[in-house]
Formats: C-alpha cells, sequence, structure tokens
C-alpha cells in the first residue's frame, strides 16, 4: 500500500463520497481533515475523563487537569519552547493574536509609535494592529512585495526603524503560500528594539518550528489547520513577556486571591486562562501532534513539495490560468496554490469544481488588502496536505479545464 | 448537484452580456451592492421619470450568476413602472427563498425564473439576489428622502 492511500484511511471523512464523486480535499489551508485517532481522543475524554480541571480535589478532576496539561507539554515540545508555561491555551490563531494585541500592543505601543506588518497578513493578524494603533495613535504600516510576490527585502531592512514596537507576519502567507524569513525580520526588529508576533498558522501544520530558534516574541497557529478540533489555539510567548503583560480575559481560573477592591492573578500560563478550557480540544490537540510526529515533517515536508510542484507545472501548460506567489525564486513555496481562471469569477470556479468533487476556496481568502495588492476581486486557492495524492492533483487539474466551458468560454 | 441547471446556456449567455453593462448617461438613482464574502461588486444605476424606469444599467464584478441575475433583471425593470419592478423583485427573493410561486407569478418572472434553482444552493444564493437587493435598497432610500 502506498504512503497516501495508507494515510488517507486514518480519515474517516476522505473516504465519503461528495454527491456522485470521490471527495478531492484541497481546502486543507482554511482546515484540515481528522484522523480517527483524534476523533477517538476526543470521544474517549467525553466518555471516560470529563471533569473540570484544576478545581476538583476527585479523581476525574485529576485526570482532566492530567490530559490538559500533557497537551500543554506536548505542545511545548513540538514548537521547542523552552517551558511548557510559555503555551497559553486559546480558541485560535484569532484569539492568540487578540490577545497579544489587546494585553502587549495596546500596553506598549503609544502614540508616534509604529506597528509593521506584511501586505500579505491575514485579517486576523491585520485587524487587530490597525485597532491597536487607532486606539494609542501609532502608525500602522506595511511590508509589500518583490515582483515574485515575497515579501520585499528592502521593506524589511528600511522599514524596522526605533519608531517600531511590534512587527507582525505571518511565517507563510495563506494565500501566496511562501515561507518569510522569520528569523532574519525577527533579528533585524531586535536590534530596534521591537517584538515581533509570529503568525504561525500555515507552518505549524506543515514543517518543524522551533521558537527559540527563530527567537520569535510572540508565536500563535491553530489546532484545526492540524488534524486538531476546532476551538483549540495555542499562544507562545516569552515567559518575561508574558509575565510582563496585564491579562485579557478575566474571571475565573486566572486568579490566586480575590478581595473586594484587589485581585492577585494566577501565574502563567493560568494568568491568560480564564475560564473553564477546551480540555477535550487539547485532547484532540495531543493526538494530533502524535499523529503529525508519526508521519514526520521530513516525509510532509516532501510529499506536499512533490504535490505542489506537480499541479503548477500542470496549471502553467494551461493558458488561462493566472498564479500567484508561484514563481518564487528562493525555493520556498509551501503546498497552497493561488490562481485565477482568465474570464472565470472564483466563485464559478469553485462551484464547478464542487460538481467534480474537488473542493477549493474561492474568495479574498481574509485577506482583502493583499487582493487589492494584487489588484485580484477574489481568487481561487488549492492547498494540499500529506494526505493528499498525485491522484487528487490529477482530478483537480481535470476538473479545472472543464471549468471554461461550462460557462461557454472557449478552453 | 447537476452543473446544466445551474449554468444553463440562458445564464452564461447573460453573464457575458455587455447589453446593460454600462454607465447611464444621466442616472438619477445609483447604489452599489456588495458581497464582501465573494467579492461581488456591483453598482446599478436607474433613471427613473415619473415613477418609470426610463433606463437603468450597471457597472461591477461579480461571478457568472451575479451578473445572469443583473443583467436579467435589467431585462425586464426596463420602461416599467417603479411598483411593477418592486413587486419584481418581492417575487424573486420569494422564489429564492424557496417560497411557493403561482404559475402567473413564475410567468411574470420571465427569464429571471431560470435561476430558480439557485435556491438549491445556499452557497450562490447571495449572488443571485444581490441585484435585486440593492434594487429593492435603491427604491428604499428614494422614499427615505421624499
Ligand atoms: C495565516 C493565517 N492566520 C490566521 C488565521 C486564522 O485562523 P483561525 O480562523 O483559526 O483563528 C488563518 C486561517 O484562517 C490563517 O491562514
Amino acid at each position: 500500500m502506498n504512503n497516501t492511500v495508507k494515510f488517507k484511511a486514518d480519515f474517516p471523512l476522505l473516504g465519503k463520497p461528495m454527491g456522485n464523486n470521490p471527495l478531492v480535499y484541497l481546502d486543507n489551508g482554511a482546515t484540515t481533515q481528522k484522523p480517527l485517532e483524534v476523533i477517538k481522543a476526543i470521544t474517549e475524554y467525553y466518555d471516560s475523563f470529563n471533569a473540570n480541571p484544576h478545581r476538583g480535589a476527585y479523581e476525574l478532576s485529576i485526570k482532566a487537569t492530567d490530559i490538559y496539561e500533557n497537551a500543554r507539554i506536548k505542545t511545548q515540545k513540538f514548537i521547542n519552547a523552552k517551558y511548557s508555561h510559555e503555551i497559553i491555551f486559546t480558541k485560535n490563531a484569532t484569539e492568540s493574536l487578540n490577545l497579544v494585541a489587546y494585553s502587549y500592543g495596546l500596553s506598549h505601543v503609544g502614540a508616534g509609535d509604529e506597528v509593521l506588518i506584511a501586505i500579505s497578513e491575514h485579517h486576523s493578524n491585520l485587524v487587530p494592529w490597525q485597532y491597536v494603533c487607532q486606539m494609542k495613535g501609532a502608525t500602522l504600516k506595511y511590508i509589500y512585495l518583490e515582483e515574485d510576490h515575497n515579501l520585499s527585502q528592502r521593506d524589511i531592512e528600511e522599514k524596522i526603524t526605533e519608531k517600531t514596537k511590534v512587527v507582525a507576519v505571518a511565517q507563510v502567507s495563506n494565500v501566496l503560500g511562501l515561507i518569510n524569513p522569520v528569523k532574519e525580520i525577527v533579528a533585524r526588529a531586535h536590534e530596534e528594539g521591537a517584538v515581533v508576533v509570529v503568525d504561525g498558522s500555515q507552518s505549524v501544520p506543515h514543517m518543524a518550528v522551533d521558537v527559540q530558534d527563530m527567537d520569535a516574541d510572540f508565536f500563535v497557529f491553530s489546532g484545526h489547520k492540524m488534524l486538531s478540533p476546532m476551538g483549540i489555539g495555542v499562544l507562545y510567548g516569552k515567559e518575561k513577556l508574558l509575565n510582563d503583560m496585564p491579562p485579557f480575559l478575566m474571571g475565573g481560573d486566572m486568579i490566586d486571591y480575590v478581595e473586594e477592591q484587589h485581585t492577585d492573578y494566577a501565574p502563567l500560563p493560568a494568568k491568560f486562562e480564564a475560564g473553564t478550557q477546551n480540555v477535550g480540544g487539547a485532547a484532540g490537540l495531543s493526538a494530533a501532534i502524535d499523529y503529525l510526529n508519526r508521519v514526520g515533517f521530513e516525509y510532509i515536508e516532501k510529499q506536499e513539495k512533490e504535490l505542489t510542484e506537480y499541479a503548477i507545472s500542470r496549471m502553467k501548460e494551461m493558458d488561462y490560468i493566472e498564479l500567484y506567489g508561484c514563481d518564487s525564486s528562493r525555493d520556498n513555496k509551501t503546498g497552497i496554490v493561488t490562481f485565477n481562471v482568465k474570464d472565470v469569477h472564483p466563485h464559478d470556479v469553485s462551484t464547478i469544481m464542487d460538481a467534480h468533487g474537488v473542493a477549493i476556496r474561492a474568495g479574498h481568502h481574509c485577506a482583502q488588502p493583499l487582493m487589492i495588492y494584487l489588484k485580484q476581486n477574489a481568487t481561487c486557492r488549492a492547498s494540499f496536505y500529506f494526505y493528499n495524492s498525485k491522484e487528487d492533483v490529477d482530478k483537480f487539474i481535470e476538473a479545472l479545464s472543464k471549468v471554461r466551458g461550462v460557462l461557454g468560454l472557449g478552453a | 448537484m447537476e452543473l446544466d441547471s445551474i449554468y444553463t446556456e440562458l445564464i452564461s449567455e447573460h453573464s457575458r452580456s455587455t447589453e446593460h453593462k454600462h454607465h447611464l448617461e444621466c442616472p438619477n438613482m445609483s447604489l452599489k451592492g456588495r458581497n464582501p464574502s465573494c467579492g461581488d461588486e456591483i453598482t446599478l444605476e436607474l433613471q427613473v421619470e415619473d415613477g418609470y424606469i426610463k433606463d437603468a444599467s450597471f457597472v461591477g464584478i461579480g461571478c457568472a450568476i451575479s451578473q445572469a441575475s443583473t443583467s436579467i433583471m435589467i431585462d425586464l425593470i426596463k420602461g416599467e413602472s417603479v411598483a411593477k419592478a418592486r413587486h419584481l423583485a418581492n417575487l424573486f427573493l420569494r422564489m429564492i427563498k424557496r417560497e411557493e410561486l403561482t404559475e402567473d407569478e413564475e410567468e411574470e418572472l420571465d427569464e429571471a425564473f431560470a435561476l430558480k434553482n439557485i435556491s438549491n444552493m445556499p452557497a450562490r444564493v447571495k449572488c443571485a439576489v444581490l441585484s435585486w437587493h440593492t434594487l429593492e435598497e435603491a427604491f428604499k432610500e428614494a422614499e427615505g428622502i421624499q
């Protein structure tokens, strides 16, 4: 049995038909499918161990606490954080970014300061910084793109100045699919005393990440884009920064002592985890990390690279396809292929592909400023994961070749 | 889902048609309609005199369904009274909401009736109703001003 057949068999949904066709799932950038092992871990938590962690001195509550805290340790090792209390569980990458913007941003960015982000950021790493800048009278600046859609080297060098307080960039853009030079950006920002927030939503699922090596100050990602359930996300922050930050959400579990007029906050990580947390989600995340470690990032990267190169080469044979972020000169392409079909709106492309069982994304991909920059109203996106096969790409190409015909346009 | 029940010849033809896709020389009503999630964006222009739509056109970008629906709508309302246009918009929106229409009502919708199958595609309903909603909004706004 070849590898992808073997992996696909682990994912119940990948074996289900879409209408009359087998499902070809190519929207992994939006969310990935879940292996049975992860689904079972969540079910097992609810049918055998459910209790409110940290709140009861009885066995079940202790077990639930263990599951939750073990997930934290597993996550720490997964991204190589120094301490497990530097891992804060959130709902998703968006909440993690909001936590940083509200807690760190609003207390460290002032009038006349600057926040620097890339034009290719997802709205989740853009709108919160716009808000911080508006509230504080600071300026939001952008790193624009080179011809080949990589981040402008010149902007990285020139736009980080002593005025810059925060640099927030994705390690991989969810539209362009190019790996950004985050380590270099961090080094440059640290020279000027700025902190760097790295959005790892599209990198962590696909490549080995080491937050200490990268030296990121904050690093965020969502579980659901890496085989885990929806509703569990991660914020990594350097201990010292997290300790000095005010809490974001307040209430139960994030306190040590509460008096009528005063509260002592709990130490990390509890300080940033107010209220009952998503323990079932953490159990799923933990199982997902085990699964990914077993597959191994070496394999994941190799498989995705092969699929992507194959897809791009087939698409380049179709002269009515326009590609974005697919001509990087730096060997830094990941499994995200963004494109348009000449004279066809992305939503029609996606509807027609859907009729062939091929699920892709169409729209602005939560990156409207990038769409405006690329002068596109919207785009289509196919995004691969290690369980996709060459046959999936063939079916995708076959469906794509039918699009213009359905609308009565020439091939 | 059967593609040819959605992208019928009539709909693809209308989606490519440029007959109504231009600015009017002297519109006295103009309203923008947007579907932020898809990126459909149209501006509807009307020249209304004495309660009649003397002329109508649109500009903008969108998918085949939103473009076809707009083109068909303009065909239907041009030369009609405002009251009739509003009545047609009401019928169209009811059809897309899968409410039962009488045979006469279906006939009134004429070519717009070809968009009925979109009501089975929740992801595309917004595209089909964009121009009709914009038309309704334009009249509502005008009412408010008077
Ligand atoms: C680069 C990037 N950042 C942030 C997000 C937001 O993720 P979530 O919606 O899980 O918070 C996404 C995914 O949609 C993404 O691709």
